[in-house]
């Protein structure tokens, strides 16, 4: 039997708003992204300059070189808004939730070569604080970046580097049997050990940069584009060899998020090449100063882990890095 | 390496290493360099670590509170938008307090996204910075939430459409923008001041209370979720404003009076951009919870007494002008909604004048001055809309420099009289509507002479054109749509539409 269920028929006036509907090209039904990031940024008739930094209003296009005609062309390919990007991350997590319960569980980090642990305290517990460095960067992008589209997706980011800098540190705990003396050792090879010095001062240069584009180009492109590959895949393999098999499976948040993230920094950046010629030499020879930087600071952090496979190692990193970026319109 | 062995760490440690351990001095840029901002306002911190995190959150946690929680609002507003949950609202009167909402406040929560991102990336201390960034993503969910709560509403009725057009450009709303362009372009410890303390702490009830039990007695199901869910951010962002207070009294001595000045202004900032709210309870509502006067009372008058007491064991006293403004709550909403009621023409959302039963309720709300002050004034509006002679206030008003609200409020103690202050800074006379706003201006003149106000702007030439529709073309407001008596409007018609059909479905 079918029923008649008895309505009240309302037609809407609209479909979106009007601001909305002028991107999407005419009033249609619009995604929650599209809502919730176009426009939603102030862009006219500021009143007061900042005490902090007089030159320009609090939200100001000049902060960058980078000169777009429109913003939100930076459209995230992930469409993530707040909802759907903590519904994810909370996804994600629960998988890595499980894999520490199975490990410590079963003990089984004991199980790696004494030798090989303490190579882990020396190349992965110290990136927790590189990760720290790219949420301050990440942080600097969203409040100095222009346009919801990238100030949205820079603090989801920054929320995503404390995230793993907190695994990073987890496995630290668990690594040292439950306290935190790994992550004191751990911290001092970042201080001191040569194998870290340049990797942190290429951080720390990258923190005083004044241009937050260049800023998104170092950290996320150039040496996430470097230091994920070569620590989550070639080092990652090399711990293999010594029986870390069960380090992988913690790692697994980082190498899901890191193809995540990839696909959002390549639109950027290919978005913005696009846009002008001018653009285009900008980015480039950012791109090309920062991977020379960083090819040479991570020499040797490569040859402490892999000795003499490392030159092959970062060759490969080097060349991979190098064809995604002519692919997203730059001059290597 | 020394074997592992099995340890355990207390909750307060863990939390610690998972956080402040992340960071380090750097060596390689100055200190200074990397935090440039934290200095220049004079507040002295002596040793960040002293700093007593108010809530303890790692990422993860952060993700799966969080998004639980969006799920189900989510899965709320799903269902008021297929089930035509805008049909089950008190009165199509009512939505103009969403229109005032989404003009005039979640553009703020996307500012304050920006700058606690600021505040997250800038303030040295790792404990706050890291409680900024998360109060950051809050805001940032704050105003995307509002977004979509309301974007059913905006399919249904006007007014809604333009929001971020008009929150950069109508004069009313370059109230509540030139406060928080005045708190992002103030150093960082003056906007935890402003936005953590002096906002989301003194006053935030003043604001959360009457819009979302406002919905809540309206029957907009859709609103009051979105208000309960970011209840639980609220509660972290007041705990990070009394800690921000304290660490900062804290720390030094010399810290006392920038700060008392700091809570002295934001206080009154705060005071006049909430008489937007105060109109909107007492007049807006077609169904009332509770007067503005009675508001004020229970979360500035009790509860704001009692924190400030507790405060004085630092030295910090009760905001100055606190007695004046006690004094204005019987007069601030009466006072707006008279302004607004002129100038209908220019606003972006509906006015009417009070029926006898709510003039009747104003009457007992505020036994004090609405009978004595503000119904004649009422009467004789409903007289001349009888006569066919709305009134309309057809001259541009001055504006106080600092609040911008037009200069319609009265002298403290004498409400017959219109009260006016001025000083002159740079050769040039200012304007103001208060002690209070002439003393904020006067400490920081340079700034607020800077002031984009909306009247001197169309004097100028700057707003579209001398006519008012040319401005009202600027402010993208569809005259006869989105402006004027909600008597005769669009979203009256379609209203009284629906209920007709309703009944005769019903009947």
């Amino acid at each position: 039997m079918s029923i008649d269920i008895k309505t009240v028929n309302v037609e809407p006036k609209r479909q979106t708003f009007a601001h909305v509907a002028r991107r999407l090209g005419s009033d249609k039904p619009a995604s929650r992204y599209e809502e919730g990031v176009f426009d939603v940024q102030a862009t006219k008739h500021f009143h007061y300059r900042p005490l902090w930094g007089p030159e320009h209003w609090h939200f100001d296009e000049g902060r960058t070189a980078i000169g777009m005609e429109d913003w939100y062309l930076f459209k995230d390919p992930r469409q993530l808004y707040y909802g759907t990007y903590t519904i994810a991350r909370a996804n994600m997590h629960q998988t890595t939730d499980h894999n520490f319960a199975f490990e410590e569980k079963r003990d089984m980090l004991a199980n790696i070569d004494p030798a090989w642990r303490e190579m882990i305290v020396g190349y992965l517990i110290p990136l927790r604080h590189y990760e720290w460095g790219a949420n301050m960067n990440a942080c600097s992008i969203s409040d100095a970046g222009y346009g919801t589209a990238i100030t949205s997706a820079a603090i989801f980011t920054a929320g995503d580097r404390l995230g793993i800098a907190q695994i990073l540190s987890r496995i630290g705990i668990v690594l040292g049997g439950g306290d935190g003396e790994l992550l004191d050792e751990a911290k001092q090879q970042w201080m001191e050990a040569d194998a870290w010095q340049g990797v942190r001062k290429a951080v720390e240069d990258s923190l005083v940069l004044k241009d937050w584009f260049e800023a998104l180009l170092a950290q996320f492109l150039v040496m996430d584009g470097m230091i994920y590959p070569l620590v989550y895949n070639h080092f990652d393999t090399e711990g293999q060899r010594h029986g870390a098999a069960a380090l992988s499976m913690l790692c697994e948040f980082m190498v899901d998020w890191s193809a995540e993230h990839n696909r959002w920094v390549d639109a950027v950046v290919k978005v913005a090449a696009k846009e002008s010629d001018e653009n285009q030499a900008l980015l480039s020879d950012w791109y090309g100063t920062w991977r020379d930087t960083m090819t040479e600071a991570l020499a040797p952090l490569a040859s402490m882990v892999m000795a003499d496979a490392a030159e092959a190692a970062l060759r490969d990193v080097h060349q991979q890095l190098d064809d995604r970026a002519a692919k997203l319109g730059l001059s290597i | 390496m020394t074997p592992p062995r099995k340890k355990k760490l207390n909750l307060k440690k863990r939390y610690e290493l998972m956080t402040r351990g992340l960071d380090w001095e750097t060596s390689y840029q100055k200190m200074d360099d990397v935090f440039p901002y934290d200095t220049f306002e004079g507040i002295k911190i002596t040793d960040w670590s002293k700093w007593e995190d108010p809530f303890r959150l790692t990422m993860d946690a952060y993700w799966k509170y969080q998004g639980e929680k969006e799920r189900k609002l989510y899965a709320v507003l799903d269902s008021f938008a297929q089930n035509n949950g805008q049909l089950g609202i008190s009165d199509a009167r009512y939505v103009n307090a969403i229109k005032l909402f989404l003009t005039g406040v979640t553009p703020l929560e996307y500012q304050a996204h920006r700058h606690f991102a600021h505040l997250g990336r800038h303030i040295r201390g790792v404990g706050p910075r890291v409680a900024a960034q998360m109060q950051s993503l809050d805001e940032l969910r704050h105003a995307q939430t509002q977004i979509h709560t309301i974007s059913h509403y905006n399919k249904y009725f006007d007014g809604f459409a333009e929001f971020p057009h008009m929150h950069d450009r109508v004069w009313y709303l370059s109230v509540p923008k030139s406060f928080f362009d005045d708190a992002c372009s103030a150093g960082p410890f003056e906007f935890f001041t402003a936005i953590s303390f002096a906002f989301e702490y003194v006053l935030t009830n003043l604001l959360f209370v009457p819009f979302m039990s406002g919905a809540a007695y309206n029957g907009d199901l859709a609103t009051v979720t979105f208000g309960f869910s970011a209840q639980s951010d609220e509660a972290r962002h007041m705990t990070l404003g009394i800690e921000v207070i304290k660490f900062m009294l804290e720390q030094h001595p010399d810290n006392l009076p920038i700060v008392q000045q700091w809570v002295d202004k934001w206080f009154w900032r705060g005071h006049k951009m909430l008489g937007l709210v105060a109109m909107m309870m007492d007049y807006m509502l077609p169904k009332r919870i509770m007067s503005w006067k009675e508001a004020w009372e229970i979360y500035f008058t009790e509860a704001g007494g009692a924190l400030f007491e507790d405060l004085s064991r630092y030295g910090l006293r009760v905001p100055k002008y606190a007695d004046i403004a006690t004094d204005e709550a019987e007069h601030i909403s009466h006072q707006n909604w008279s302004i607004f009621y002129q100038y209908t023409q220019a606003a972006g959302f509906h006015t009417w004048l009070p029926s006898d039963e709510e003039m009747a309720w104003l009457s007992e709300k505020y036994p004090n001055t609405f009978d004595k002050y503000y119904r004649p004034r009422f009467e004789m509006w409903r007289e001349m809309e009888a006569r066919g002679e709305r009134f309309y206030n057809n001259a541009l008003p001055q504006l106080c420099q600092t609040c911008q609200i037009p200069m319609g409020y009265t002298e403290p103690g004498d409400p017959t009289r219109i009260g006016f202050r001025s000083t002159e800074y740079a050769g040039e006379r200012y304007h103001f509507c208060s002690d209070g706003c002439k003393d904020i201006f006067e400490n920081e003149p340079e700034k607020f002479s800077q002031a984009w106000l909306p009247v001197h702007q169309i004097f100028q030439g700057n707003c579209g054109g001398a006519e008012l529709s040319d401005v009202l073309e600027w402010y993208h407001m569809k005259n006869g749509t989105d402006n004027m008596d909600y008597t005769g409007s669009p979203d009256q018609k379609q209203w009284d539409a629906w209920q007709s059909v309703r009944k005769r479905v019903a009947g």
